[in-house]
């Protein structure tokens, strides 16, 4: 028997054997398989902690009320009442802490998202009061008329 | 010596390969991490999104992008809303301007002016991750990078993924991409950084005419689950049999 | 954000009607190449396997350089991929936390399986001649010289018995190796096939004849780029020694062998008949089924794509080079032509097949162009550009440059083994 013929053997076992020393080395611990099988649980455990730790930037209306108390009562009590706050006036993230204060955007792009009106029959956006962009008070902000915390209103 | 050069040679390498396969296995399938995945979970997520309310205002995938750090300027985002116009002469327009991040404010598709009163039908699809109970995403991840919770939720792992791209061509729906910054895959986490603390996702709470809204399929009581469980719905593409959990009200023959 | 930030395959996509907004194409040019490579490799084994395992004696000359090719393909094989990943320092991960549902896990495993069959063989072939190379070497004076004993001697694994038996036992196992190498080799480019044709999201894609129409068109660009490598090398090599005046005999200056040429032809014809046919059956029987994605394939396989895939692949890869291979009094010259064109069409279809799949959206109302970037001015533009796609073709001509002045296979008065 000619031996020396299981030289590549023994290569392949010392290659093999660096893969597998080597995914000790640099697989995390806590890899494998979590849920229901390998299919679609083969992974990081710790990824799940590292997506609930992600920052929440959007705080919700409950938020606001604690200081602007006044524009919520206005708003709570109109037809725009269903709109987030932070729609409009950007995430509150930790406001004041992080940032001192949201833009007022008062664009008139901001309002046509829903009130151009688009002439689209059976859809909830056809049933929305809307303005032809082009035949109303054009170039003109929305705002210098109609109080974005209650349209019904007339801007001060 | 009996046995021949060849026998050995095949026996050598069948002991390697059976003494590497046991170490591998326990790679795999630790035990306590087997027995603490499979304790069954309470909550299974899924969206339930009606097209008869969407207007189109495109605040839920501006709320999405804040909300999640997507570059607000980049051509990517986890959510976007389609608009489909039937005109009266039987062409189907559709397109979705920067996902409709700012809304649709006019009637211009791909530089044609549409005249209202051409327009036979038309309405707006919001689309994001269907959050599949088999998701082909996940199924064809060469390193385990992305995967499904207990609650149903497709995430992916940020520290592992390589950024092949197999995900984002076996996604069906077109939900994933490369995160412009990150340089990994991503998609729609279903806003687990939220949901986790007993938040509204964030194109949920954005939306002020309820057309999002998420319900939990385990529980009975949930409004959203009852409209899912009483009344018809329907999903996108369902031949694929990916199983998708967002599912529609209101969809119609001839969304993509 | 003010970040810097790039949309990968923004760049180089057009997007046309309704495409969804995340659609862009994802696998460029690398991905292209990828697939190209591996059939090379794969190709170049099966060819240098005829003649191991099935004893084909005319191929003998043609075998030995096919094999030290496969070797200097394989790194090529990995190298686009490399330039791919959006995280390249992660590409060892398939071999690490390798997920086997995805096609893509069985690259880690069936390369590094592959790389020791093809590793083993040769150096089953070489051994004697590492041996008689160190003995010759050991008068030689000079670094150079010292550093070749060196490596030579590193290659022989510690084993330096030339007898007889010991050499007899070289051959045996190396034909051993060449067998289990051909279904290695054809899986290595076949679970390529099988990355594409399981994708159910991708309508050009999903379809179970992927993986073998892969496999055959492997087996033919292996066999053609071999074909033409050793034509060109060997006529090369005749020239310059007419040019110099040798001394030589007319009829001891040979070029290409005709008998090796003819022989690799003829498999080369089979290959190539066996991989159009299944294309065509694929083509009709999408047309005949016509499912929901029929309407927008059909317009960009017979509109937009019917230069790429009818002008380009099917007749100049296929029809012509089948008709200069097929017609009576064939020559060197004409079989080299011949050879250059299937290469051409093999590229083609690994084209038609990445780019193409992508030419249509998800929605099957919009179309994505590709253009592909030629002059870089980016990382990104760089690596999954022309520049890129160049590099990836010169690097096995580079390393087989490399390779050639330890594992000579060129020639007949070089010292190789037999």
């Amino acid at each position: 028997m000619k031996w020396h013929v299981l030289h590549p053997l023994w290569v392949t076992i010392a290659v093999i054997g660096l893969i597998i020393f080597g995914g000790r080395l640099l697989v995390p611990d806590d890899f494998g398989v979590h849920g229901r099988n390998f299919t679609y649980g083969y992974h990081r455990l710790g990824s799940i902690q590292d997506w609930k730790d992600f920052s929440v930037k959007y705080q919700g209306r409950d938020a606001c009320v604690q200081c602007h108390e006044e524009n919520v009562q206005l708003n709570n009590v109109s037809v725009h009442s269903a709109i987030q706050c932070e729609n409009c006036h950007g995430p509150a993230v930790n406001h004041p802490g992080g940032v001192q204060s949201l833009t007022v955007d008062t664009s008139r792009e901001l309002c046509l998202r829903c009130h151009a009106q688009l002439g689209y029959p059976n859809s909830n956006r056809g049933a929305m009061p809307g303005i032809e962009d082009r035949r109303h008070r054009r170039r003109r902000e929305c705002s210098t008329c109609h109080d974005p915390h209650s349209p019904k209103e007339r801007s001060e | 010596m009996t046995c021949s050069r060849r026998d050995f040679l095949k026996e050598a390498v069948s002991t390697t390969a059976a003494s590497v396969l046991p170490l591998g296995a326990f790679v795999f399938l630790s035990t306590e991490e087997a027995k603490a995945a499979v304790a069954d979970s309470e909550a299974r997520y899924a969206f339930l999104i009606d097209t008869n309310k969407c207007v189109g205002c495109g605040m839920c995938v501006k709320a999405c992008k804040n909300e999640n750090e997507v570059p607000y300027d980049a051509p990517v985002t986890r959510m976007w809303v389609e608009r489909y116009i039937f005109t009266k002469d039987g062409k189907l327009h559709i397109d979705s301007p920067m996902g409709g991040r700012d809304g649709f404010t006019d009637n211009e598709v791909y530089g044609e002016d549409i005249d209202p009163d051409d327009i036979a039908k038309a309405f707006f699809v919001p689309k994001g991750c269907n959050h599949c109970d088999n998701p082909p995403c996940v199924q064809v991840c060469p390193v385990g990078a992305t995967y499904q919770t207990k609650e149903g939720v497709v995430l992916v792992d940020r520290d592992w993924c390589m950024g092949c791209a197999y995900c984002i061509m076996a996604c069906p729906f077109g939900a994933r991409y490369f995160h412009p910054v990150e340089k990994v895959a991503d998609k729609c986490t279903f806003c687990y950084h939220r949901i986790s603390k007993g938040l509204q996702p964030a194109c949920v709470q954005s939306c002020a005419f309820g057309a999002r809204r998420i319900a939990n399929l385990k529980d009975p009581d949930d409004p959203a689950t009852k409209i899912i469980t009483t009344e018809r719905v329907a999903v996108l593409k369902d031949l694929y049999g990916t199983k998708p959990h967002a599912f529609y009200l209101g969809l119609d023959h001839d969304v993509r | 954000m003010s970040e810097e930030y790039v949309v990968h395959g923004a760049e180089w996509t057009v997007k046309q009607l309704f495409v969804y907004p995340n659609e862009y194409i994802y696998w460029s040019i690398q991905i292209v190449m990828y697939p190209f490579m591996t059939g090379l490799v794969a190709g170049a084994f099966v060819l240098s396997a005829m003649y191991h395992v099935f004893g084909q004696k005319d191929l003998k000359e043609l075998a030995r350089f096919s094999l030290v090719f496969s070797l200097a393909l394989l790194p090529v094989a990995a190298l686009p991929l490399l330039l791919h990943l959006q995280q390249p320092t992660r590409a060892l991960e398939p071999l690490l936390t390798p997920h086997f549902t995805s096609a893509i896990a069985a690259f880690g495993i069936v390369i590094t399986v592959y790389g020791l069959i093809v590793l083993a063989e040769i150096w089953y072939v070489y051994r004697e001649y590492f041996v008689t190379q160190i003995e010759k070497l050991q008068n030689e004076t000079g670094v150079l010289n010292a550093l070749r004993r060196v490596v030579y001697r590193t290659l022989t694994i510690g084993a330096t018995d030339i007898s007889d038996a010991a050499v007899h036992a070289d051959h045996k196992a190396a034909k051993i190796m060449a067998a289990v190498g051909i279904p290695t080799a054809c899986f290595l480019h076949g679970y390529a096939g099988f990355i594409f044709g399981s994708v159910k999201a991708n309508a050009l894609w999903m379809s179970p004849l992927m993986p073998v129409i892969f496999i055959l068109s492997a087996v033919v660009s292996g066999i053609a780029l071999c074909m033409l490598t050793y034509i060109v090398i060997m006529e090369s090599k005749a020239f310059w020694q007419r040019r110099q005046g040798s001394t030589l005999e007319a009829h001891e200056i040979r070029g290409a062998e005709k008998d090796v040429i003819n022989k690799a032809a003829r498999f080369l014809v089979v290959f190539l008949i066996l991989a159009i046919s299944l294309e065509i059956l694929d083509l009709i029987f999408r047309g005949y089924t016509a499912m929901k994605s029929w309407d927008i394939l059909r317009s960009v396989m017979y509109g937009k794509d019917f230069m790429n895939i009818f002008i380009l692949q099917y007749t100049f890869g296929n029809l012509i080079p089948l008709t200069l291979l097929l017609l009576p009094g064939r020559t060197i010259k004409r079989t080299a032509l011949a050879v250059l064109f299937v290469l051409f069409g093999v590229f083609m279809m690994r084209w038609n097949v990445v780019i193409g799949g992508q030419a249509f959206s998800l929605s099957f109302s919009g179309y994505m162009h590709y253009e592909i970037p030629i002059i870089p001015h980016s990382m990104e533009t760089l690596k999954e550009g022309v520049v890129g796609a160049l590099a990836v073709i010169a690097a096995p001509f580079l390393i087989l440059w490399v390779l050639n002045a330890f594992l000579p296979s060129l020639g007949r008065e070089v010292e190789g083994p037999k």
